[in-house]
C-alpha cells in the first residue's frame, strides 16, 4: 500500500520510480512515509492503554476535564435551534470542498499569491520541514514563535527545526506546558489536558526562567505567568509559524481560531509569517465561515464564540507581517482521499468533541494513541494518513480496535464524520492486509461452524457441556484460557444453560409453554380487552380495572 | 527543490484519488438561520448579556455621550497612556484627561506595550455570540494596536450589531485583515476551566452607542 | 401477526431465558412466533472485528431464512444484532455479495426490529400487561441509545410494567465497555469502563439491572458476579414477559 515519496523527486522523471504505472491510469496516492513526523507511536494501543490506566492522577485529571467540557458543549449546542442544520451544512461543505480540491487549491493559491503571499507545496513531512527551515533561514533568525498547530505537530517541525539550530517557542499555554516539561500533547485542543493545576504549577515554576518560586496553582495566576514569560518573545522574534483552521479559496484568506491572543500575537507582530496547512483545510467561499464559526467554538470549548478569530489575506501594507508564506501539505491526505469512506475523516475541523465524549479516551488519554491525533478521530485519521502496515509491527493497526463502537463520537461530531463506520471498515482493511493470523483462523473456523446449522447446534451442545463442567458447583466461570483470558481478568463468564433456546422451542415443553402463553393472552383480551392483549396503549388506568 | 514539481505531484495525487473514488456531489443544504433581524431592544439585550457572560465591561450610551463613556471606561482601569488609530474620531477622547498616542508606522510593538489602553471603533458585531468584528479600517487601526495594550475599549454602534453569525459576517469586506473579538483573552487550558486574561487584552470594555 | 424470531447466537446459547421470554411475550400478545431452526448468528462479531467476508454466508443465511413474505416481521432480542442486520448486512452484501443478495438484504432489513421497536412502533403498545414488583435499573445500551435510537421505547415499556420501581443510573449514556472483541483485545480499558459502569448502576440500589442487549448484560453481570455483589441482570424481555399469572422466579424467591 505505502509507496515512499521522496522530497524533490519529480513525478516519473529520471531514475525515480514512476509516480503512476501507466499514463492516465490513476495510482493509489502514497501514505505519509514512516520515519518523519508523528503519525504513529511505538507501542500497540492495548499495551500503551494498560500503562496509562495505571496512572491514577491521569485518570482523575481526564475524568474531571472531559466531564466539564461535555456539559459545556451540550449547553452550547442545545442553545442553537438550528444546530442540526448547521451540522448538515458543515458536513456537506467539507464534502464539497474535498470533491473540488483540484479546482479550489489553485484558486486559493492564486488569490493568496495575488495579495503578495507565497505558496509552497509539500508532498510529505520531510518536504514541509525543509521548506519551513529554508524560509526561516532566509530571514536570518534562529528563533520562531509558534501558534498551536496540529499540522506542524504532525510533521515534527519543532524537532526538525531544533536539529537545524532553530529554536521554536510554543506560545499556546498548553503547548508551552507540554514543551517546558518535555512532554507530548495528549489532546487536540488542550494538549496538556492530562495535567492538573498542581502539576502545571510545578512545570511553569521550574521551566520559566525567573519564575516566582511562590507561584500559586490558581489558573489565573498560572496564565499570568505565561503572559509575562512570552511577552518579550512576541515583541522580539521576527518569524512566526502557524497552522490554519480554514483557507478560503474564493478570497485567498487564511483563518486561525484561538482563545488566548497568542495566535494574534504571532500572526500580527513578526515580520515573517509561515503557515503550514493541510490541503483538506480549504473551503470554497468566504461565506462558509458562517457555518464553521458556529460549529467549531461550540463543539470545541463549549463557548458561543472563541475569544479571537483572525483572518488574513496575503500581505496588508502597514498591518502585520510583510512577508507571508503558505505551505500546502499532503502527507497522506491524498491517500485518505482515495478511500471512499476515509475521505470523510478529512472533513475533521479539529474541535476535539469526539475525544471529549469518548469513553476510551476518557480512561486512557491521548498518549496511548501514539499519533499526533488521538481519540476517535485519531484512531481513523492516523491509519488513513499513514497506513497500518508501514512497519513490521505497526502500532497503527491496533488503533481501529481502540473503540467499543459506542457511537458517542458520531453524535458529537459537528460535521457528522461517521467514525464508527470508519473504524469498522479499517478493521476490515487491516484483516485483509494482515492475511493469515491465529485470529483470522479462529474467525474463519467460527464462521464455518455458524454457517452450518447442524454443526453449530452440535458445537453449541459440546461447548455447553464443557462450560458447565468447568463451572462445577460454583455456578460461575472465573477463568478462561487465551484468547478469552482477558474477559476473566475482571468478569466471570456466564454458564450456558443445559438446553439452548432452540432445543426448548422445539421441545414439547416449549410448545406447551407457548400455547399456555397464547391462552393467557386470549383470556385477558376476552375478559378486559386490556393490557397484554396487544391493543394500542391508551394510558395506565386499565391496570386498575384488571385488579 | 519544491516549487512546481511538488505542486504537480500533489495535484496529480488528488486527481488520482478522485478518479479512484469518484465523488458523489450533493448540494450544500443551507437550511440554518440566515438573514435574521431583531428589534433594537432585543439585539441590545442579547448583545450586552453575551458580553457580560464573557466578563467584558459594557457601557450603553448615546452617540452624544460617547466621550464620557470612553473616559469612564479608561478611568475605571486607571489608564493614563492611551493609543488610538489615526482615523478615530478625536471627539471620543475629549473627556479623557490622559496622554493620547495616535498610532502610526513609526510606533513599534514595544511602544504599544508601554500603553495602558487602546480605544478603537469596530466594523460590525454579532449579538448572539457577543462578538465584535474589526477590519483594519482607519478608525480601527492595524491589528497590533488593538492587541498589545492590556485594556481595549471598543466603541460599537447598535445599528452595526447583527443578530447572528451569518448576519454579522455578511457585513465584512472579504480580504481585509479581520479580527473577531469575543470578550477578553481567555484560556481553557488548565483543567478545561475558562480563565480570562492571557496574551491579548485582559480587559475588554464595550461602549455601545444606541443611536449610532 | 406472524413474527420470525431470530434468537441471536448469544441468547440461544448462553441466555436462552431472554429468547424464551421474547417468544412467550409475543405469544401472549396474540402473535404467531416462528423460529427457523437453521438460524445461527447475524455475523456481528465477524463484521466488527474486521472479518466481513467471513460474515457473508451468515448474511445470506439470515436473508434466506426470513425473506418469506409470510413472515410479517423479524424480531431480535438485541439492539446491536438488529443494528448489524439493518446496517451492516447491506454493506457486506454490497462489497462481497451480488445484487440479488443485496436486494434480499434490503427487503429483510426493512422488516427487522429489535424487540422494543416491534412492540412500540409496529404493534403500537407500551403496556404489555407485565408485573414485576422490583427495583430495576435500566441501562440504555449504546446500540439502543445511539444506533437504533430505541432506548425511549425500552423506557416506555418499563414504565408501564406494574409494580416496577424504575431507576436511572447517573451518566447512563456511557458505554459499559463491552464492545464485543474489544473486551478481549483491550481488556484493561474495558475493565476500567466496566468498573465505572458497575459503580453507577450499583449506586441506584437496584435489585435488577436490565437492558435490551444480552451482550452488555453479560459484561455487566459478569462484573457483578466477580464482585459477588450488586444487582442481578435480566434481559428486558424477561421483565416484560413476567405476569401475575406467571411471575418471574425472582419474584417468588423474594416472596419466600
Amino acid at each position: 500500500m505505502t509507496r515512499p515519496s521522496r522530497p524533490g523527486a519529480a513525478a516519473g522523471s529520471g531514475d525515480d520510480p514512476p509516480e503512476r504505472p501507466l499514463p492516465g491510469t490513476p495510482a493509489p496516492p502514497p501514505h505519509a512515509p514512516p520515519g518523519t513526523g508523528r503519525l504513529r507511536g511505538d507501542t500497540p494501543f492495548p499495551r500503551a492503554a494498560r500503562a496509562a490506566l495505571g496512572d491514577h492522577t491521569l485518570r482523575d485529571n481526564l475524568r474531571r476535564a472531559t466531564g466539564t467540557i461535555r456539559a459545556r458543549r451540550l449547553a452550547a449546542t442545545r442553545e442553537l435551534p438550528d444546530w442540526e442544520r448547521l451540522r448538515d451544512a458543515g458536513a456537506a461543505l467539507k464534502s464539497e470542498a474535498l470533491d473540488r480540491l483540484p479546482e479550489l487549491l489553485p484558486q486559493l493559491e492564486a488569490a493568496f499569491t495575488g495579495r503578495g503571499g507565497t505558496v509552497h507545496w509539500a508532498r510529505d513531512a520531510a518536504e514541509a520541514n525543509a521548506i519551513v527551515t529554508r524560509l526561516v533561514r532566509e530571514t536570518g533568525s534562529e528563533e520562531v514563535v509558534k501558534v498551536k498547530s496540529m499540522a506542524t505537530q504532525e510533521i515534527g517541525l519543532n524537532e526538525h527545526l531544533a536539529r537545524q539550530g532553530i529554536t521554536a517557542y510554543e506560545t499556546d499555554l498548553a503547548e508551552l506546558i507540554v514543551q517546558l516539561s518535555g512532554d507530548r500533547p495528549s489532546h487536540i485542543l488542550v494538549p496538556a489536558i492530562h495535567r492538573n493545576r498542581e502539576e502545571i504549577r510545578g512545570i511553569l515554576r521550574d521551566g520559566i526562567p525567573d519564575a516566582d518560586p511562590r507561584l500559586g496553582s490558581d489558573p489565573a495566576e498560572l496564565a499570568a505567568a505565561a503572559r509575562a514569560h512570552l511577552r518579550e518573545r512576541f515583541l522580539t522574534v521576527p518569524v512566526a509559524v502557524s497552522g490554519a483552521n480554514f483557507g478560503i479559496a474564493e478570497t485567498g484568506t487564511l483563518c486561525v481560531v484561538e482563545s488566548e491572543g497568542n495566535g494574534r500575537m504571532c500572526l500580527t507582530l513578526p515580520r515573517t509569517l509561515i503557515t503550514v496547512m493541510g490541503i483538506e483545510k480549504v473551503v470554497p467561499l468566504h461565506r462558509d465561515l458562517e457555518v464553521f464559526l458556529q460549529l467549531l467554538p461550540r463543539s470545541a470549548t463549549g463557548e458561543r464564540m472563541n475569544p479571537y478569530t483572525s483572518l488574513w489575506t496575503g500581505v496588508t501594507p502597514g498591518d502585520g507581517p510583510q512577508e507571508v508564506h503558505l505551505v500546502l501539505l499532503d502527507n497522506g491526505r491524498t491517500a485518505a482521499l482515495a478511500d471512499p469512506l476515509g475521505r470523510g475523516a478529512l472533513g475533521c475541523i479539529r474541535c476535539s468533541a469526539c475525544l471529549n465524549v469518548c469513553p476510551v479516551y476518557e480512561r486512557v488519554g491521548g498518549h496511548a494513541y501514539g499519533s499526533t491525533y488521538p481519540g476517535p478521530i485519531g484512531a481513523v485519521l492516523s491509519p488513513y494518513l499513514a497506513g497500518m502496515h508501514a512497519t513490521g509491527d505497526d502500532p497503527n493497526r491496533t488503533l481501529p480496535y481502540a473503540s467499543t463502537l459506542c457511537g458517542a463520537c458520531l453524535d458529537a461530531c459537528p460535521v457528522r464524520i461517521d467514525l464508527p463506520a470508519m473504524l469498522v471498515d479499517l478493521r476490515r482493511r487491516h484483516t485483509e492486509e494482515a492475511g493469515r493470523t491465529p485470529e483470522a483462523l479462529a474467525m474463519r473456523t467460527a464462521g464455518a461452524v455458524m454457517r452450518r446449522p447442524r454443526l453449530y447446534t452440535a458445537a453449541q451442545r459440546t461447548a455447553a457441556r464443557l462450560a458447565r463442567a468447568a463451572a462445577r458447583r460454583e455456578g460461575r466461570i472465573t477463568r478462561l484460557p487465551p484468547p478469552l483470558a482477558g474477559w476473566t481478568e475482571a468478569r466471570d463468564a456466564p454458564v450456558p444453560a443445559r438446553d439452548a433456546f432452540r432445543s426448548w422451542f422445539a421441545s414439547p415443553e416449549g410448545a406447551a409453554a407457548m400455547r399456555a402463553a397464547a391462552r393467557e393472552g386470549e383470556r385477558r383480551r376476552a375478559a378486559h380487552e386490556g393490557p397484554g392483549g396487544g391493543a394500542p396503549a391508551d394510558g395506565h388506568d386499565r391496570r386498575e380495572e384488571e385488579r | 527543490m519544491s516549487g512546481p514539481t511538488a505542486r504537480e505531484a500533489v495535484l496529480g495525487r488528488i486527481r488520482d484519488a478522485l478518479a479512484l473514488a469518484p465523488p458523489g456531489r450533493q448540494p450544500v443544504p443551507r437550511a440554518y438561520r440566515t438573514g435574521r433581524t431583531l428589534p433594537d431592544d432585543e439585539r441590545l439585550a442579547l448583545f450586552t448579556g453575551r458580553l457580560a457572560d464573557y466578563r467584558a465591561g459594557v457601557r450603553v450610551c448615546t452617540a452624544a455621550a460617547t466621550a464620557e463613556a470612553v473616559a469612564g471606561a479608561l478611568d475605571a482601569h486607571g489608564a493614563r497612556r492611551v493609543g488610538v488609530p489615526p482615523g478615530l474620531d478625536p471627539a471620543w477622547l475629549e473627556r479623557f484627561g490622559g496622554e493620547v498616542l495616535v498610532d502610526s508606522a513609526a510606533v513599534s510593538p514595544r511602544m504599544l506595550d508601554g500603553l495602558d489602553a487602546v480605544v478603537t471603533a469596530s466594523a460590525a458585531a454579532c449579538a448572539e455570540t457577543g462578538t465584535v468584528l474589526l477590519d483594519g479600517s482607519p478608525d480601527q487601526g492595524r491589528r497590533a494596536l488593538s492587541l498589545v495594550p492590556d485594556v481595549h475599549v471598543l466603541v460599537v454602534g447598535l445599528s452595526t450589531v447583527a443578530a447572528g453569525v451569518p448576519e454579522a459576517l455578511a457585513l465584512l469586506v472579504p480580504g481585509r485583515p479581520t479580527t473577531l473579538v469575543s470578550g477578553p483573552s481567555a484560556t481553557s487550558d488548565i483543567e478545561l476551566e475558562r480563565v480570562e486574561g492571557v496574551h491579548g487584552p485582559r480587559v475588554l470594555e464595550v461602549v455601545l452607542r444606541t443611536d449610532a | 401477526m406472524r413474527v420470525g424470531l431470530f434468537a441471536t447466537c448469544l441468547a440461544d446459547t448462553l441466555f436462552p431465558e431472554a429468547a424464551r421470554a421474547t417468544a412467550l411475550l409475543l405469544a401472549r400478545l396474540g402473535h404467531e412466533v416462528v423460529f427457523p431452526p437453521e438460524q445461527t448468528c447475524c455475523g456481528q462479531m465477524h463484521v466488527n472485528t474486521g472479518y466481513q467476508r467471513t460474515a457473508l454466508p451468515l448474511v445470506r443465511q439470515f436473508a434466506g431464512l426470513f425473506r418469506d413474505p409470510a413472515v410479517d416481521a423479524v424480531v431480535l432480542p438485541s439492539a446491536s444484532c438488529t443494528g448489524c442486520v439493518r446496517h451492516q448486512h447491506a454493506q457486506v452484501a454490497a462489497r462481497y455479495g451480488d445484487p440479488r443478495l443485496a436486494a434480499a438484504v434490503e427487503e429483510v432489513g426493512a422488516k427487522t426490529y429489535e424487540l422494543t421497536e416491534l412492540l412500540v412502533d409496529v404493534l403500537g403498545t407500551t403496556d404489555v400487561g407485565a408485573w414485576f414488583p422490583h427495583r430495576v435499573a435500566y441501562h440504555p445500551t449504546c446500540h439502543s441509545l445511539r444506533m437504533l435510537r430505541s432506548a425511549d421505547r425500552s423506557l416506555a415499556l418499563l414504565r408501564s410494567v406494574e409494580g416496577i420501581e424504575l431507576l436511572r443510573p447517573p451518566r447512563d449514556d456511557s458505554c459499559c465497555g463491552f464492545g464485543g472483541t474489544f473486551a478481549l483485545k483491550n481488556a484493561a480499558t474495558s475493565t476500567a469502563m466496566l468498573g465505572d459502569t458497575l459503580d453507577r448502576i450499583a449506586s441506584t440500589g437496584a435489585e435488577v439491572c436490565t437492558a435490551a442487549d444480552s451482550s452488555c448484560l453479560m459484561h455487566i453481570g459478569g462484573g457483578f458476579s466477580r464482585l459477588r455483589s450488586g444487582p442481578r441482570t435480566l434481559h428486558l424481555a424477561q421483565i416484560l414477559a413476567a405476569t401475575r399469572d406467571a411471575p418471574h422466579p425472582l419474584t417468588e424467591e423474594a416472596a419466600r
